[in-house]
C-alpha cells in the first residue's frame, strides 16, 4: 500500500457498532463486555438502532466495523436490524467493508451463510492461539481445531476476507508452540493477520493474578515472538502494515486504515468511541446505562475531546506513526526531530525521515515515539511587531 | 515559682530590674554523656524540680526543642536555661544547665559548651555503663579544666548495674565508686543529690567585675523576629542593655538592644554580672556577622585580650547536595545560609557536576551531621536534593611541591599530574564488651585500620585504640559495627594526622560519559571491588533505554568493571483503533509525566532515586 492510498482514508466515512455480549469473559480483555446476558441483546439492539437513527445523517459508509464482546455470538438478524439502521440513516457504501469479529467456538456453516446473506463481507476470529494450553491459559472456550472449522465455515458462505487474531507472549506459550501456531494460522490461507503481544491491563483478572505471583509476560520473550511472526508472515506473503497487523496485499482492514489516518468514524453502542466533528468521543460504558439512557431520550455521550489547533497535529501523528507507511512530513514531524528525545529517537535508529514521510523503523519501541510526540510543544511563530 | 527565688544582689542600681547575682551563688554547668545516657530527660527533670516550668508547659525533654531532635530523640543543638535553687545550706543558688549533644560528629558542641562551664556532670547509664563518648566528653571536660561530677542514671531500670558502671568510671576518672551519684531521671530518684552535689563541688565563676567587659558567645541561633540571638557568658564585666560592644574577632560593633535570661523563655533584664549566663540580641539580621567562639567586649573601654574560646569545628566529610529542579539553587543557598547560623561547623562552596547541574560541596562533621541536614533543608526548606557519594578532604601534593586540599573527587589530578596524595586519619576508640574483641579486630583491619592498646575497663569492657583513615569509617562503619556487636560497641574518634597512601580515584561511565557525581577516591585494594559493587548496582537502577548503555567502572583509562544495560526490546501498545485513542494518550502522558523525574546524563537517562540509592550505605559487606 502506497502512502497516498493510506493517507487517503483521511477522507474516509466508517462507523463502529459495538456488541458486548460474550460467551465467557476472557481473563485479559478490558472492553466493555458482558457474559451470560444474552437475554439482554434484543433490547441492546435496539437501543443502538435508536441512537443511530437520531445521530446525525452523514454520508454512505465506506466501512463498518462490528466489535466487541462477540459480535458473532448474537443472532444475526439481530445485527442485520443494526445495518438496515445504518442504511436508512447513512447509507451503506455499496463496496463498504463491513466486518465482524467471531469467536470460533460458535461460528458454524448456518451462522456464516446467514452473516454473509446480511452483507457481511469481512470476518476477523478471535483465534488467539493454536496451542490448547495457552489458549486455556488465555481463559478461551475453543479448541484448535475449532478455528480450523470456522475458517471453512467463513470460506464456504463466501466471506472472501478473513482476518486470523492471535497472541503471543503468554508465559504458558513456548517458542516452538507460537512457532506452529503461526504456521497451523498460515495454512488456513487467510487474508489477514493480527499479532498482539498478550498485555497486561489494569483491572482484569489477570493484572489481579500477577499482583499476586502469577508470572507476568515477559517483554523480550515478547519481542522475539513478535520478530518471528514478522519472518514467516512475510514469507507466507503477508506484509505488516500497522504495528500489529500484516495482510495480503489489498486486504488491510479498511475500517482501521480510517481511524490511523485520522478520518472520521461514528460509532454506537456502550463503551463505543467515535470521532466526528474533530471530536473525540465516547459512549457510557456500562451496558444497562447506556441502555438506559437510550430509551429515556437522552444522550449516549459519556464524555468528548474536542482536538484542535496543534493538538490535530499532533493527533495526527499518534494515530498515524502506528502505519508502515508513516506520516507526512509537516509541522508536527520537524519539531519532533527537532527535540532532544527526537534526536536520541533519531540516533538510535527508531524514527527515520524517509523523503517526505516519517516512519518508525522499530515498531516494538513506537510508545517511547508516542511519548515524545504527545509532548511536543508547538513550535514557537515569530511574530512582527509594530515597533 | 522561679522570680521569687532569685537571690539579689548587694547593690542593685535599677529598681525596675536584678542586680547581678553573687559569683559565689552562681554555678554553671553542662551535662555531657554518651548519646541516649538520658541527659536530656535529666535536664528537664532538674527544671521541673525547681519549678523552671509548670506541669502544664511541661513537654517530655524540653530542652530538644527542634522536631528532628524530638523524632530521633537525640540532642543536637546545646541548649541552655537558669534554674533558682534553694539549697540544704538555706542559700539560694543560680544553677545554668547547659545540655549537650551526645554524638560524636556534634562534639564541637559539647567543647563550646564547656567553655561558659566551671562544672561538668557526667552521665552514665546503669545499664550500658560507661560509653565511647562517656570517656570522650570526660577528657574534653578534664581538658577544660572542669570539675567533673560523676553520675550514674537509670538505676530503675531491671537491668541496672549501678556497681559495674561505676567501677568503670573510677577506672577512667579515679575517685571513689562510693561518692558517684546514683539516679533515676525517669523516677526522680536521686534528683536531689545532683542539685546538692552540683552546688557543693562546682566551683562558683571567678570572674573580676571591675575589670573591663569579656564575654563569650558560645552559640547563636537566628529567630525569625527577633534576629540573631547570641548565647553569652559573662567572664569579667558587666553587659548592660543598651552598652555598646565591640565583637573582637569579627571587629564589629553592635549595641546591646536586650539581654536576659533564658528561664528558658526569654527575661530581659538590665545587666548580666560575671559568671552569669544569659542571651543578647543586637539586631544583626545576616547570617555570618556574629561569630561563635568570639569575644565580646566593651566598645568605649574594651578588654585587651580576648578568651581563649575553642577549637573550630572543622568539617570531616563532604558531600555534593544539589536540588532535584535546578530552579531552586538560589532556595537552597538561602537555606544553607539560614542553617548555618545555627550550626557554625556547616561549610559549602558552590559546585557544578555535568550530571547534575548546579549545587554546594557541602562540609559535615560527620554522617549523621549529613543526614540531619539533608532532611533539614528537604522538610523546613522544602527542597528536594540529590546527594552525591560522601568523600573526606585528601591533600595532594603538587609537582611545584605545594599541597592542595581537595574534597571532591572530580578535583583530584590525574596520578601523573602530582606528587603526592595523603588521607585523614582519625584515632578511633571503641569501647566494647570483650566478645567482641574479635569481629571488631576483623573490621578495623579490613578497613586498613591499625590496632593499638586495648584497655580492660573491667573484666567484661574493653577500650580498643586505634588509627584508621577517616574515609574508612565515615560511610558505613558505624552501622556494621552496632550489627557485629548487636549494638553494644560504641565508637569515638578525632582527627590524627595525614598519611600518604596508594589511593585512586574510580569513575563510573555511563555510555563511555563519566558522571562526576559517581566519581569516588579509593584505597587501590578496594578500587575492584567498588567498581564492581557500582556497576552492578547501577545495572539494576538505570532503566533500560533505547540502545545498549554500558556503564563501566574505570581507573583513569583503564576499565576495571563493566556491565550492560540491554537495550529495551518492547515498548509499545498493542492494540490502538478507534476505541483507545484518548486513553492510550493519557496513560503516555502520564508515563511522560514520570519520566520527568529521571536526569539527562548525556543521552541516558537515570532516574533521580538511582543517584541516592547508588550512594546508599551498604547493608552488606
Amino acid at each position: 500500500m502506497t502512502p497516498t492510498q493510506a493517507d487517503g482514508y483521511s477522507q474516509s466515512s466508517a462507523a463502529y457498532v459495538h456488541v458486548p455480549f460474550c460467551s465467557s469473559i476472557c481473563p485479559y480483555c478490558d472492553f466493555a463486555v458482558v457474559a451470560g446476558r444474552d437475554d439482554f441483546a434484543d433490547r441492546y439492539i435496539a437501543a443502538v438502532c435508536s441512537e443511530i437513527s437520531k445521530s446525525e445523517p452523514w454520508r454512505p459508509l465506506e466501512a463498518i466495523y462490528f466489535g466487541g464482546g462477540t459480535p458473532s455470538h448474537v443472532d444475526p438478524p439481530l445485527l442485520g436490524l443494526v445495518l438496515d439502521a445504518l442504511a436508512l440513516k447513512h447509507g451503506i457504501a455499496v463496496d463498504a467493508e463491513i466486518s465482524l469479529e467471531a469467536n470460533p467456538e460458535d461460528f458454524d456453516t448456518v451462522r456464516a451463510t446467514s452473516l454473509h446473506g446480511l452483507g457481511f463481507n469481512r470476518v476477523s476470529f478471535g483465534a488467539q492461539s493454536f496451542d490448547p494450553g495457552v489458549l486455556v491459559a488465555l481463559g478461551r472456550g475453543h479448541q484448535p481445531s475449532e478455528i480450523e472449522s470456522s475458517v471453512r465455515a467463513a470460506r464456504e458462505a463466501g466471506f472472501e476476507n478473513v482476518s486470523l487474531d492471535l497472541i503471543y507472549g503468554t508465559p504458558e506459550e513456548t517458542t516452538d508452540s507460537w512457532n506452529d501456531t503461526l504456521s497451523r494460522a498460515i495454512d488456513l490461507t487467510p487474508d489477514h493477520v493480527s499479532c498482539y503481544a498478550l498485555t497486561v491491563e489494569m483491572g482484569t483478572p489477570l493484572s489481579r493474578a500477577v499482583r499476586d505471583g502469577a508470572e507476568a509476560p515477559d517483554p523480550d520473550t515478547q519481542a522475539d515472538r513478535y520478530e518471528y511472526a514478522d519472518t514467516v508472515l512475510g514469507a507466507a506473503g503477508h506484509t505488516r502494515y500497522e504495528v500489529s497487523n500484516w495482510s495480503r496485499a489489498g486486504y488491510e482492514c479498511r475500517y482501521n486504515l480510517t481511524v490511523w489516518a485520522q478520518g472520521e468514524y461514528e460509532a454506537y453502542g456502550n463503551g463505543a468511541h467515535g470521532f466526528r466533528n474533530r471530536r473525540r468521543f465516547r459512549n457510557i460504558r456500562r451496558l444497562e446505562a447506556y441502555v438506559e439512557s437510550i430509551e429515556n431520550s437522552r444522550s449516549a455521550r459519556a464524555g468528548e475531546e474536542v482536538i484542535e489547533g496543534w493538538d490535530v497535529e499532533l493527533d495526527r501523528l499518534f494515530v498515524g506513526l502506528r502505519r508502515v507507511v508513516g506520516v507526512a512530513t509537516g509541522e508536527g514531524t520537524m519539531t519532533l526531530l527537532d527535540s532532544d528525545d527526537g534526536r536520541r529517537l533519531s540516533e538510535a535508529g527508531v524514527i527515520v525521515r524517509d523523503h517526505d514521510r516519517l516512519k518508525i523503523a522499530k515498531p516494538l519501541l513506537t510508545d517511547a515515539v508516542h511519548r515524545s510526540v504527545i509532548a511536543l510543544q508547538p513550535p514557537i511563530v515569530s511574530t512582527e511587531t509594530n515597533a | 515559682m522561679a522570680e521569687s527565688k532569685v537571690q539579689y544582689g548587694p547593690g542593685s542600681t535599677d529598681s525596675t530590674d536584678h542586680s547581678m547575682t553573687d559569683q559565689t551563688r552562681i554555678r554553671n554547668f553542662s551535662i555531657i554523656a554518651h548519646i541516649d545516657h538520658g541527659k536530656s530527660t535529666l535536664a528537664d527533670r532538674l527544671m521541673e524540680k525547681v519549678g523552671a516550668v509548670s506541669e502544664r508547659d511541661m513537654r517530655d525533654q524540653l530542652l530538644d526543642s527542634m522536631d528532628l531532635e524530638r523524632e530521633r530523640g537525640i540532642t543536637i543543638k546545646a541548649q541552655t536555661v537558669r534554674l533558682n535553687y534553694t539549697a540544704s545550706d538555706g542559700e539560694e543558688y543560680v544553677i545554668n544547665l547547659i545540655d549537650t549533644p551526645g554524638h560524636v560528629d556534634f562534639s564541637y558542641e559539647v567543647s563550646r559548651s564547656l567553655a561558659a562551664c566551671e562544672g561538668a556532670l557526667l552521665i552514665t547509664d546503669a545499664v550500658q555503663g560507661v560509653q565511647a563518648q562517656t570517656v570522650a566528653n570526660a577528657y574534653l571536660a578534664i581538658e577544660a579544666g572542669l570539675e567533673v561530677i560523676p553520675a550514674i542514671n537509670k538505676i530503675d531500670l531491671p537491668a541496672a548495674d549501678p556497681d559495674r558502671a561505676a567501677g568503670e568510671i573510677v577506672n577512667i576518672l579515679g575517685g571513689t565508686a562510693g561518692d558517684i551519684v546514683r539516679l533515676s531521671a525517669k523516677t526522680g530518684a536521686g534528683i536531689d543529690e545532683v542539685l546538692e552535689t552540683v552546688v557543693r563541688d562546682v566551683p562558683p565563676p571567678r570572674g573580676d567585675p571591675d575589670a573591663p567587659l569579656r564575654a563569650l558567645v558560645f552559640d547563636s541561633y537566628f529567630d525569625a523576629y527577633r534576629g540573631v540571638v547570641c548565647y553569652v557568658r559573662v567572664v569579667d564585666g558587666h553587659l548592660g542593655s543598651g552598652d555598646s560592644l565591640r565583637f573582637m574577632a569579627t571587629k564589629e560593633v553592635h549595641a546591646a538592644n536586650e539581654i536576659g535570661f533564658l528561664t528558658p523563655t526569654f527575661v530581659p533584664v538590665g545587666t548580666l554580672g560575671p559568671g552569669e549566663v544569659g542571651y543578647l540580641i543586637t539586631g544583626v539580621k545576616e547570617i555570618d556577622r556574629i561569630k561563635v567562639g568570639d569575644t565580646i567586649t566593651g566598645a568605649r573601654t574594651p578588654a585587651t585580650g580576648a578568651l581563649p574560646g575553642y577549637a573550630e569545628p572543622n568539617p570531616m566529610v563532604f558531600s555534593g547536595l544539589f536540588p532535584t529542579d535546578g530552579d531552586d539553587f538560589e532556595k537552597l543557598r538561602e537555606a544553607l545560609e539560614k542553617l548555618r547560623l545555627n550550626d557554625a561547623s556547616l561549610a559549602w562552596e558552590p559546585e557544578t557536576s555535568k550530571a547534575l547541574g548546579f549545587g554546594f560541596r557541602c562540609g559535615f562533621l560527620g554522617l549523621l551531621h549529613m543526614e540531619i541536614v539533608r532532611e533539614r533543608l528537604e522538610r523546613e526548606y522544602d527542597l528536594d536534593l540529590v546527594a552525591t557519594a560522601p568523600s573526606v578532604a585528601y591533600r595532594v601534593t603538587m609537582p611545584d611541591r605545594s599541597v592542595n586540599e581537595i574534597k571532591s573527587p572530580q578535583d583530584l589530578p590525574e596520578s601523573i599530574d602530582r606528587l603526592g596524595l595523603a588521607e585523614p586519619y582519625v584515632k578511633a576508640m571503641i569501647l566494647t564488651p570483650a566478645e567482641y574483641v574479635g569481629p571488631i579486630m576483623e573490621l578495623a583491619t579490613g578497613r586498613r585500620g591499625i590496632v593499638g592498646d586495648m584497655n580492660y575497663l573491667s573484666p567484661e569492657r574493653v577500650e580498643l585504640d586505634f588509627e584508621i583513615p577517616l574515609a574508612e569509617i565515615v560511610f558505613d562503619f558505624f552501622d556494621i559495627l552496632k550489627s557485629k556487636t548487636k549494638g553494644y560497641a560504641s565508637l569515638d574518634y578525632e582527627p590524627a594526622d595525614y598519611r600518604e597512601a596508594d589511593l585512586v580515584k574510580v569513575d563510573i561511565l555511563l555510555n563511555g560519559q563519566p558522571v562526576d557525581a559517581f566519581s569516588a577516591i579509593v584505597h587501590r585494594d578496594g578500587a575492584d571491588a567498588y567498581g564492581k559493587k557500582m556497576t552492578g548496582r547501577l545495572r539494576g537502577l538505570i532503566p533500560r533505554q533505547l540502545f545498549d548503555v554500558p556503564i563501566q567502572a574505570a581507573i583513569g583509562g583503564r576499565i576495571i568493571s563493566r556491565e550492560t544495560v540491554r537495550a529495551k526490546r518492547k515498548d509499545v501498545t498493542a492494540k490502538c483503533y478507534g476505541g483507545d485513542i484518548s486513553r492510550k494518550k493519557k496513560l503516555l502522558q502520564r508515563q511522560k509525566e514520570g519520566k520527568k523525574r529521571m536526569k539527562m546524563v548525556g543521552s541516558v537517562e537515570v532516574p533521580q532515586e538511582a543517584f541516592v540509592a547508588a550512594l546508599k550505605v551498604d547493608d552488606d559487606s
